[in-house]
């Protein structure tokens, strides 16, 4: 047996993890954007419930993107500055829309009556920031960092659907934790939003393999269409059954009112399965790939052995945290 | 303007806005652990009243703490790309178990602290509130082993213009670490002393003299007392480390400019970096030697020692330094004079009078202004490097255009601006507003839909017999 070469295998066990930890932000902080994004639409009373039904989580959510972009940074350095610098633009936006967002939390618990609105609306704007930004992002990495006018506009397509995205997974987070008025609205915007979400998941689907002749053999060859023929029906099949059940929410008892939440979690992971497998072995798309960008494989180790132990550790805490504030959301109250 | 220089500015701008909300998270995670724990053991509801004040407080730093720091790590990639690619195998570790063991961390118990007293045991809050103040202080602890390795780089190699490491043991507890460590603990400590002080004296002057108040009064007041000899000793040690491993810097702390012995302790002066001179100098003969050799006619290094021979400079720029120096160590012996007059006045008397309750309002932001002035200091001081001896801080930067760092910057500044003013306006609102209410209902009782805890019933029920 070849013995097991930690050189060779490093850098992809980090882009796993950084594959994981975009994965799990997508779904974690896209459920605390979505409901920024959505929080116009909501009475004052409404918003603060929304707002406690994240309220104890977003901070940890948030940071699942700091190791995402930690291990980006750490593990493929040289790609880290190339796609940094050549979104420059996005990063800043997205940066300011988190920063509004984070602290809208607290200002708008704190200030005056009179103030709050002005808060509400900087929780609203930033999510809304945050969301585009990231949106315009994947839409640009998915052309290959393309800047030409084609490629903003596609991404500007992508940013406006995925701000679709988290509004949905937003919304099915609001009918897992609210009930009475604001569940029933959090399904008309659920049904409002998909939508967009399936149209932006199909023009990806569509782009990625039309702008590059690589993608296009590895998802239309044979015998590949055949292994990869179950990401597209399944990812199908969930929405099916997810427009199908959001128009019979809320059920008896509040039966299943986790399981628009859970299908939208399927359907990101399968999106995102979709996208690794286009790009592998690519960090940035044709033209850096995940071992010629990797760091010094003794550093990777070193991180390595620390991500073994404390990754697992953290999960535990993190779903602990979530049991300490399961069921519906109540008033949030710092006594 | 040039790309560097804004890309400078606005690293500048996001470190000195970012690191004002982790000084004040560090210690006071630890003032509210304490807080917890007093109330366990005493059941005096005046513990949980001063907790839950502050604990708002903590929550409002941490989220600005939070969203600032997120902009910090993009920056790395966004405008220094060259860092990352030349000391990444370095620097990269040292960042991911800041993550891995801080961040999640104070994240996850941050929620359970903030929000969780009624719906965990009285032990399972305390612990929460350990576990953010531990991961704030392990957050301290590896920013600033990446920030001291940049000031005294050891345990690698450099191979094709990379560095590698050899020996993480020598990376991590490198020469000026213990100093640099201890010397922002400190000052943390110091910055929650005083503005714990001046808000509670906010609230007295507004006539709150409710027992959570004189409290933390008494609290920060006390530990200013305490802490402020510490950091005067820290901070000399701190100086001799740095007089060792980076001497232009403290030459040009000192505004120095020949080598030689009876150096004077400049009081006042301008330095003319044109002239390589000062001008309008006031100073004590000797004093420089004295404090930094413990010898009056101890030999200190001057900046001309720090010029290449095609003559480029190869100390940082004097002026800022200087001033930074001295505006750091000016307010460090206004706390000093300040926090023991207070202490003694509020052990004599057990009340301050209302002359000290109007120094100590102002009082509140000292340690943020000794704090940015110390940091300006050693950060500066380490130009033209961004790492000692091995990566100039001009070979790091990206090849943006000036305009869209700019740009950029411009957006950052207003955003800035705008949060510091709300962050301020708002404890001054939280402050007024609690000296109005000083008596809020026990927690849990107003709440029919939750089990009130019933560890803290049985604390609150004997804070009432007693």
């Amino acid at each position: 047996m070849a013995e097991f070469d930690w050189a060779l295998w490093l850098p992809y066990i980090f882009a796993a993890l950084m594959g994981f930890a975009i994965l799990v932000y997508v779904i974690l902080d896209g459920f605390d954007l979505g409901i920024g994004i959505l929080s116009p639409l909501a009475d004052d009373a409404q918003k603060d419930r929304m707002v406690s039904a994240i309220g104890p989580f977003w901070d940890a959510n948030e940071t699942w993107l700091v190791l995402a972009v930690g291990v980006l940074l750490v593990a493929f350095p040289v790609a880290h500055g190339v796609i940094l610098t050549t979104l420059y633009f996005p990063v800043a936006v997205l940066l300011i829309g988190l920063i509004l967002r984070g602290v809208a939390f607290e200002f708008r618990a704190k200030v005056s009556v009179a103030a709050k609105p002005v808060w509400n609306r900087m929780f609203f704007v930033g999510s809304l920031m945050s969301a585009l930004a990231q949106g315009y992002m994947l839409g640009s990495y998915v052309l290959g960092l393309d800047t030409g006018w084609a490629a903003v506009g596609f991404a500007v397509l992508v940013a406006v659907c995925l701000a679709a995205a988290y509004a949905a997974i937003g919304a099915a987070w609001l009918i897992h934790k609210t009930e009475g008025e604001l569940q029933k609205k959090a399904v008309a915007w659920l049904r409002a939003s998909l939508g967009l979400v399936a149209l932006g998941m199909a023009a990806i689907s569509l782009a990625t393999p039309l702008a590059s002749a690589r993608i296009w053999d590895r998802w239309l060859g044979f015998p590949e269409t055949l292994f990869l023929a179950p990401l597209p029906v399944l990812t199908v099949g969930l929405f099916a059954w997810l427009w199908q059940l959001s128009g019979k929410l809320p059920l008896e008892g509040d039966r299943l009112n986790l399981a628009p939440f859970a299908a939208l979690a399927g359907i990101f992971a399968l999106g995102f399965a979709g996208l690794a497998w286009s790009f592998y072995p690519y960090v940035v798309p044709g033209r850096i790939t995940i071992a010629e960008a990797a760091s010094a494989t003794e550093s990777l180790a070193i991180i390595l052995v620390g991500t073994l132990f404390v990754l697992p550790v953290i999960t535990g805490y993190s779903i602990w945290a979530y049991r300490i504030f399961g069921g519906k959301a109540v008033d949030l109250r710092y006594d | 303007m040039d790309a560097l220089l804004l890309s400078r500015i606005q690293f500048a701008a996001n470190i000195s806005f970012h690191i004002l909300f982790p000084t004040i998270t560090i210690a006071l995670g630890w003032l509210l652990l304490w807080f917890r724990l007093r109330f366990n053991r005493t059941g005096d509801q005046a513990y949980m009243d001063a907790y839950f004040f502050w604990v708002k407080v903590f929550a409002l730093s941490f989220a600005m703490g939070v969203v600032s720091g997120i902009t910090m790590s993009f920056q790395f990639g966004t405008n220094w790309p060259g860092f990352m690619e030349s000391v990444g195998n370095i620097a990269g570790p040292l960042l991911a178990y800041e993550v891995l063991t801080a961040f999640f961390l104070e994240a996850v118990f941050l929620g359970i602290m903030l929000f969780g007293s009624r719906r965990v045991s009285a032990r399972v809050h305390t612990l929460a509130t350990f576990l953010v103040a531990f991961g704030t202080t392990m957050s301290a602890f590896w920013i600033l082993v990446l920030n001291s390795w940049m000031h005294t780089p050891q345990g690698f190699e450099i191979r094709d213009g990379v560095a590698y490491a050899t020996d993480w043991f020598a990376i991590v507890f490198n020469p000026s670490l213990p100093y640099r460590l201890v010397h922002m603990l400190l000052a943390s400590g110091l910055t929650v002393a005083f503005l714990v002080a001046g808000v509670s004296a906010l609230r007295w002057l507004v006539s709150d003299r409710s027992r959570a108040n004189m409290l933390t009064l008494r609290t920060g007041l006390t530990l200013g007392a305490i802490l402020i000899p510490l950091q005067i000793f820290a901070g000399d040690m701190h100086g001799l480390n740095t007089l060792e491993h980076q001497p232009q810097k403290v030459a040009a702390m000192e505004a120095n400019w020949e080598t030689g012995p009876r150096v004077p302790l400049i009081l006042f002066a301008i330095p003319d970096e044109e002239a390589r001179e000062n001008r309008f100098e006031i100073g004590i003969p000797g004093g420089a030697s004295l404090i930094l050799t413990h010898d009056p006619d101890g030999v200190v290094p001057g900046l001309n020692d720090f010029v290449a021979e095609d003559g480029t400079l190869l100390h940082p720029p004097v002026t800022p330094l200087f001033f930074a120096f001295r505006i750091m160590v000016g307010v460090g012996f206004t706390m000093l004079f300040v926090a023991w007059a207070g202490s003694w006045m509020i052990w004599r008397r057990g009340d301050i009078n209302r002359p000290l309750a109007y120094v100590l309002v102002p009082m509140a932001l000292s340690g943020w202004a000794a704090t940015l002035a110390g940091w300006y200091t050693t950060e500066i001081g380490r130009q033209p490097w961004l790492v000692s001896g091995v990566l100039k801080t001009s070979d790091a930067v990206s090849a943006l255009p000036a305009g869209s760092v700019g740009i950029t910057l411009a957006a950052y500044l207003l955003v800035y601006a705008g949060l510091i003013l709300a962050y301020l306006s708002v404890i001054v609102a939280l402050a007024l507003k609690a000296a109005k209410t000083p008596h809020e209902a026990p927690p849990g009782i107003n709440d029919p839909g939750i089990d009130p805890d019933p560890a803290m019933a049985v604390a609150t029920g004997r804070d009432a017999r007693g």
